[in-house]
């Protein structure tokens, strides 16, 4: 299978800049392995990564090679042969569908650890804990059994929690009143108003069907909060999609027959409409010297910032109901499993720091994500390939994540370079996390025998996603985000959806340079304590010498290292190098380069990657040698 | 006619004062010569706001009771007032004349257009005193400091009473090799007289940046021999030299038939033209208009708001003026060629590409006193008509004459380049933000008129203060320093990709959005960047230990020695 290509060209996407270099096509990745000894950058792509292989029309340089990832990363090779060109296209369009989850690459993914070490890997999420912690079960909600089995519903997990009034007829009666069985349990507890944010299916109430159960079940959520006389139902579609649902035996709550609720529609689009919204977001800023007024309408046109505004709006609603009026709150949409997920998530998130630390929030994706079937092998296209189930739905809550960190940098505990590695594993299948739809499917498979966690992987290199600004007093003075939904706060966000055009990021990062003041800092007061302790030994006495500053309170974190961006304080090389090891883990890290000394660049900063004008184009004729080559551009630093 | 005389109700109680972010307050209003003074009526620690009456772009009335009883009870009126820095106040006022006056006061004293009659000319803090030199540099000073320069060019005082061009400072950089007869000949075949002159010369390969306005080379393309000979005398036998010329093609063409023109091919064969079309007077001017009218709108929805967004065109300005710089940064560091910059009358976007240029060129330039030293060169002492330019600001309902903010898209193209680099400035974004007020109105002397000249006529460096002088007082310049600042040598390319440019939040929506999220983040890395001065100040007790250790290892040699043993 070992392909192997030399003088390969990889173009650069906005530029007219290119570099030669030889392709390797392995069992996992596809490898390309610049040829220039000095500056050798090599650029891993592994299979799964990869949304779509297109072979252009040849040209008189060779046989151009698009591939597209669904990590936003764009290559364009071009091979010399046309042969060689067929021939990795068709090996990897053969590498690139799996037929069984165990082609997968977290079944043959091995970093190096024994079985107990992988176990503790997996035991470090505990949902019950969890649940434990928000304080239930509690004198109003139990954990029930009735899920055990899976009987009740398939793509629920084993454990949900009701409330105590809510016996078993009326679970059994209300789920078979709900699509795919999805009855309402409880997701969020919050324990300062005894507020519950539960979620479930649509109703299948048609134009008129009544559930006398799931009538009973909501009443039965109402009368577990004695803060509030109602509860709010949220149904996170726009109304004219519920409606029509109707039609199909399914539909909405009516306010007649369920006492006490207050009912609400939020108007999040389905599926579709956002895989559509997302083809033209990257439509937009994928194109070629883009104008700014291009790029603004594009950014319109694809209505992707309205999307994450709504979903904003949703989870605002959610959180001021529970903790402004104490009211609980049932979400739904039709299935529950991908506009619930972000809401109840995202409402979460607004009223529980703790779910704005690195620990916490992975916790939150265990939980609203995970155990309650989000499909995560349909919407990101692990194995079956139905397109139409494919949609961008996780990708926009770490999004609808992101904004908030923008409007409150001292909030949460990580970095965006953590929203952007989660985001990196969802489609990597090296983990065996997101594997599956359910988790039922993922006990089926065996995963947690058979594949290694993310999170394990993840907190062993947190210091990589800290926030600096990261202050746990906020979190105290700040318990409930509010964040502001005006326009003008949506952005775009450059750093996930242009992560690989290096030449688009700043050439010099607050946070890192932060990140790097707060390592040296705790490495001088160690130097120092040190050569005191050394001095005391030799009895000299170095009170004169110190005021001694006390030690901050996080003393982590060292230099980031496998930032997948522009770290400055890594040649690119190095960068990239860091980037790819991602994908091995341990074994790979030996023989990396010490990452400090030695000589920078102003990352990516050179005049030819801006293509500030026509320079070239000018003079009309390709023999100006002086305005062809153009390296030493590149501002050199040395640190 | 007395300023004094324009007030006709000098003192109003029970006035209500509406501001964003804070609750209304009640007190008294005053108006002066040159404020609006209003202070609540609590005795101690009264809290007060002043504010330059220059400041004042647009005044709004509305009175209830028109046409009922005057002096009815409950008879009032609300004046909106729309500040120069984009803030707006609400000002209720009881009795209805009162109102009408103060209003009519506000928008007489608000518009003078007399130099000396403005604030400047009676700022006198106690702190200040008038003697003393005036300013941060000057053209001899420039060039006493490059030393690259000596050997070609000279200061030629040929302008010292403003006439060969009365935009110009009195003294120019310029090629030994051309007298200043020539030098008179080319200003009479420029428009304005702005002959070509020296703005920057770059350390590293002595190649500089020239700028000029556009040659009057007319329908029937004249020629002038000495222009032609001073750009020879430029580039000194090597090659290739570069105009970078701010109109479209077509535009200069067009520029030739009212008299105007470009540098043709066959005259200048030395030099290759490019040409870059910028937006220049009424229409960036709207486009400030429109943008700060789609920011004051919360209402928008998404699409609304990138809709005006880009119905503005102001990213799109500052994208272009980006560009460019970067273009000439090009041909100067990567290609080693000097640069000549120019559009028409060459007092605007000339000089935004000239200095953004120099900032992405030149370390020195990206200090607090290096980028003072360059507004001052480059757009104070290089003639931009700061008082034309700055009449009005984006709310004015007067009809626009001359002004158009190119100068607010200097601050915005730096604030970018900050964004990008965030370690390379020595400023921060307080500087900009303070640049940005000042320049609209102030109580100092250095924005004031549209040339030297005119400054030397009105005696503003006898009679007023330097704002830069006061900005560098080491406890004023402080509060602007960025605390991670790392010097670097090299040109900071920015990325000019419209993904990497942003909407300047800190000038457009201060008053709109509560930034009190980012002012306590920003004050975080203080803290964090101070702490590491402390504890590296710290440098110093750490080599004091080490020189205690260093007098330490014989001994401590000695004692291993004794182990082993």
């Amino acid at each position: 299978l070992n392909h192997i290509v030399e003088q390969v060209k990889l173009l650069d996407r906005f530029s007219n800049k290119s570099v030669t270099g030889t392709l390797h096509l392995t069992a996992t990745h596809l490898i390309f392995v610049e040829s220039n000894s000095t500056s050798a950058q090599e650029i891993w792509i592994l299979h799964h990564h990869i949304a779509s292989v297109e072979k252009l029309s040849l040209t008189t340089s060779g046989c151009p090679l698009l591939i597209q990832c669904r990590n936003f990363r764009l290559v364009h090779f071009v091979i010399p042969r046309e042969r060689d060109c067929h021939d990795i296209y068709s090996s990897l369009l053969r590498l690139l569908r799996p037929v069984s989850y165990d082609e997968l690459y977290a079944f043959s993914y091995n970093p190096k650890q024994n079985d107990q070490q992988r176990e503790e890997g997996w035991q470090l999420i505990d949902l019950a804990a969890e649940f434990e912690r928000m304080g239930v079960p509690c004198d109003q909600w139990q954990l029930t059994d009735v899920n055990r089995e899976y009987k009740v519903c398939k793509t629920y997990p084993r454990d949900v929690y009701v409330p105590i009034t809510a016996s078993k007829p009326i679970i059994v009666g209300s789920s078979k009143f709900r699509s795919k069985g999805r009855f309402p349990v409880l997701t969020y507890f919050y324990q300062e108003k005894k507020a519950a944010v539960c979620r479930c299916s649509q109703p299948l109430s048609g134009f008129s069907a009544r559930c006398l159960e799931d009538e009973h079940m909501l009443q039965a959520i109402s009368k577990a909060n004695h803060n509030s006389r109602y509860i709010y139902v949220m149904d996170t579609r726009p109304k004219l999609n519920a409606l029509a649902n109707r039609a199909a035996g399914k539909g909405y709550e009516n306010e007649d027959n369920y006492s006490n609720i207050r009912f609400q529609f939020v108007g999040i689009e389905n599926i579709h409409v956002m895989r559509g919204s997302l083809q033209k977001l990257l439509e937009g800023v994928g194109t070629r010297s883009l104008s700014m007024t291009d790029y603004l309408v594009g950014l319109e046109n694809s209505g992707w910032l309205r999307h994450i505004k709504a979903i904003m709006d949703a989870a605002i609603f959610l959180a001021k109901a529970v903790t402004v009026e104490g009211a609980s709150v049932l979400v739904h949409c039709s299935d529950g499993w991908d506009r619930t997920a972000q809401v109840c998530a995202l409402g979460s998130l607004l009223m529980d720091p703790y779910y704005r630390t690195i620990k916490g929030f992975m916790v939150l994706i265990e939980k609203d994500w995970i155990s309650f079937g989000h499909k995560f092998a349909d919407r990101c296209d692990q194995l079956d390939p139905d397109p139409k189930e494919v949609s961008p739905i996780f990708t926009q809550f770490l999004e609808c994540v992101w904004q908030l960190t923008e409007q409150f940098p001292q909030a949460f505990e990580f970095s965006e370079w953590f929203l952007i590695q989660i985001h990196e594993h969802v489609h990597s299948c090296q983990f065996g996390n997101f594997l599956g739809n359910s988790q039922r499917q993922r006990e089926d498979l065996q995963l947690k025998e058979r594949t290694y966690s993310l999170w394990a992987h993840l907190l062993s290199e947190n210091q990589n996603y800290l926030n600096p600004l990261f202050s746990p007093s906020f979190a105290e003075s700040h318990p409930v985000l509010e964040p502001s939904t005006q326009a003008y706060h949506f952005k775009f966000w450059r750093n996930m959806y242009n992560q690989y055009d290096r030449s688009m990021h700043p050439r010099q990062s607050i946070l890192k340079h932060v990140l790097t003041l707060q390592e040296s800092n705790r490495e001088l007061e160690g130097t120092v304590q040190a050569l005191k302790t050394k001095l005391q030994k030799f009895g000299v006495n170095t009170s004169p010498l110190k005021p001694q500053t006390p030690p901050r309170e996080c003393s982590l974190p060292p230099r980031p290292q496998s930032l997948i961006l522009g770290a400055p304080l890594l040649s690119r090389k190095e960068v990239q190098q860091e980037e790819d090891e991602e994908v091995f883990g341990e074994e790979a890290r030996e023989d990396a380069p010490a990452s400090t000394g030695g000589e920078r660049t102003v990352e990516g900063s050179s005049a030819t990657e801006n293509s500030y004008g026509e320079l070239m184009g000018s003079f009309g004729s390709k023999n100006e040698p002086g305005v062809v080559t153009l390296e030493f551009g590149v501002a050199r630093m040395t640190c | 006619m007395e300023l004094s005389e324009h007030i006709k109700t000098a003192n109003v109680e029970d006035v209500t004062l509406r501001r964003p972010f804070h609750p209304a307050l009640r007190g008294t209003l005053c108006v002066t010569s040159h404020h609006l003074l209003f202070s609540d009526r609590k005795d101690e620690a009264s809290w007060q706001l002043l504010i330059l009456l220059k400041n004042i772009d647009a005044i709004e009335k509305s009175v209830e009771n028109l046409f009922g009883y005057p002096r009815a009870v409950g008879s009032s009126g609300t004046i909106t007032i729309k500040c120069k820095d984009l803030l707006v106040l609400q000002l209720e006022i009881p009795g209805m004349e009162e109102c009408l006056n103060i209003a009519s006061s506000i928008e007489a004293l608000s518009s003078l257009e007399s130099v000396t009659e403005m604030y400047p000319f009676f700022y006198r803090p106690s702190h200040l005193t008038l003697n003393g030199p005036w300013g941060l540099s000057s053209t001899e000073q420039y060039y006493k400091q490059t030393e690259r320069l000596w050997d070609r060019w000279r200061v030629s005082t040929l302008n010292s009473d403003y006439s060969v061009c009365p935009s110009y400072p009195s003294a120019v950089i310029m090629p030994r090799e051309v007298d200043d007869d020539k030098l008179i000949r080319s200003a009479r075949f420029r428009q304005g007289g702005r002959f070509p002159v020296l703005s920057y010369c770059h350390h590293r390969n002595g190649m500089v940046i020239m700028r000029s306005s556009q040659p009057l080379t007319g329908a029937n393309k004249k020629r002038c021999k000495e222009d032609e000979l001073l750009l020879q005398a430029v580039i000194d036998g090597s090659e290739l030299g570069y105009i970078i010329d701010l109109r479209s093609a077509q535009q200069a063409q067009q520029a030739r038939m009212t008299g105007g023109g470009f540098e043709s091919k066959s005259f200048y064969s030395h030099w290759k033209r490019i040409h870059r079309h910028h937006e220049r007077g009424k229409v960036v001017q709207e486009s400030l208009i429109k943008l700060v009218e789609a920011c004051s709108d919360p209402s928008h929805s998404v699409d609304r708001w990138l809709s005006k967004l880009e119905n503005s065109k102001w990213l799109s300005h500052v994208h272009s003026a980006l560009s460019t710089a970067g273009l000439v940064v090009e041909c100067v560091e990567r290609d080693g060629h000097s640069v000549l910059v120019h559009g028409s009358e060459g007092t605007d976007n000339t000089l935004l590409v000239s200095s953004l240029a120099q900032l992405i060129l030149d370390p020195a330039s990206r200090t607090v006193t290096g980028f003072l030293c360059l507004l001052e060169r480059e757009w104070i002492q290089a003639g931009h008509p700061f008082q034309q330019r700055c009449a009005h600001s984006a709310y004015s309902h007067a009809r626009l004459k001359q002004e158009c903010p190119i100068f607010l898209l200097l601050l915005d193209c730096v604030w970018q380049v900050w964004r990008q680099f965030p370690l390379a400035l020595e400023f921060s974004e307080a500087l900009l933000l303070r640049l940005a007020q000042e320049v609209y109105a102030s109580n100092y002397g250095t924005f004031l008129c549209n040339s030297e000249q005119e400054r030397c006529a009105a005696g503003v460096k006898e009679n007023t203060h330097c704002l830069f002088q006061s900005l560098l007082r080491p406890d004023i310049e402080e509060q602007y320093l960025n605390p991670l600042y790392e010097p670097t040598d090299l040109a900071i390319w920015p990325s000019v990709h419209p993904q990497s440019l942003q909407l300047w939040t800190g000038l457009f929506l201060r008053w709109t959005e509560y930034a009190q999220n980012m002012e306590e983040a920003r004050e975080e890395v203080w803290s964090i960047v101070k702490e590491h001065h402390e504890q590296a100040g710290p440098d110093r007790t750490n080599n004091t230990l080490s020189t205690h250790c260093d007098t330490l290892t014989p001994f401590e040699n000695l004692m291993d020695e004794l182990t082993i043993l």
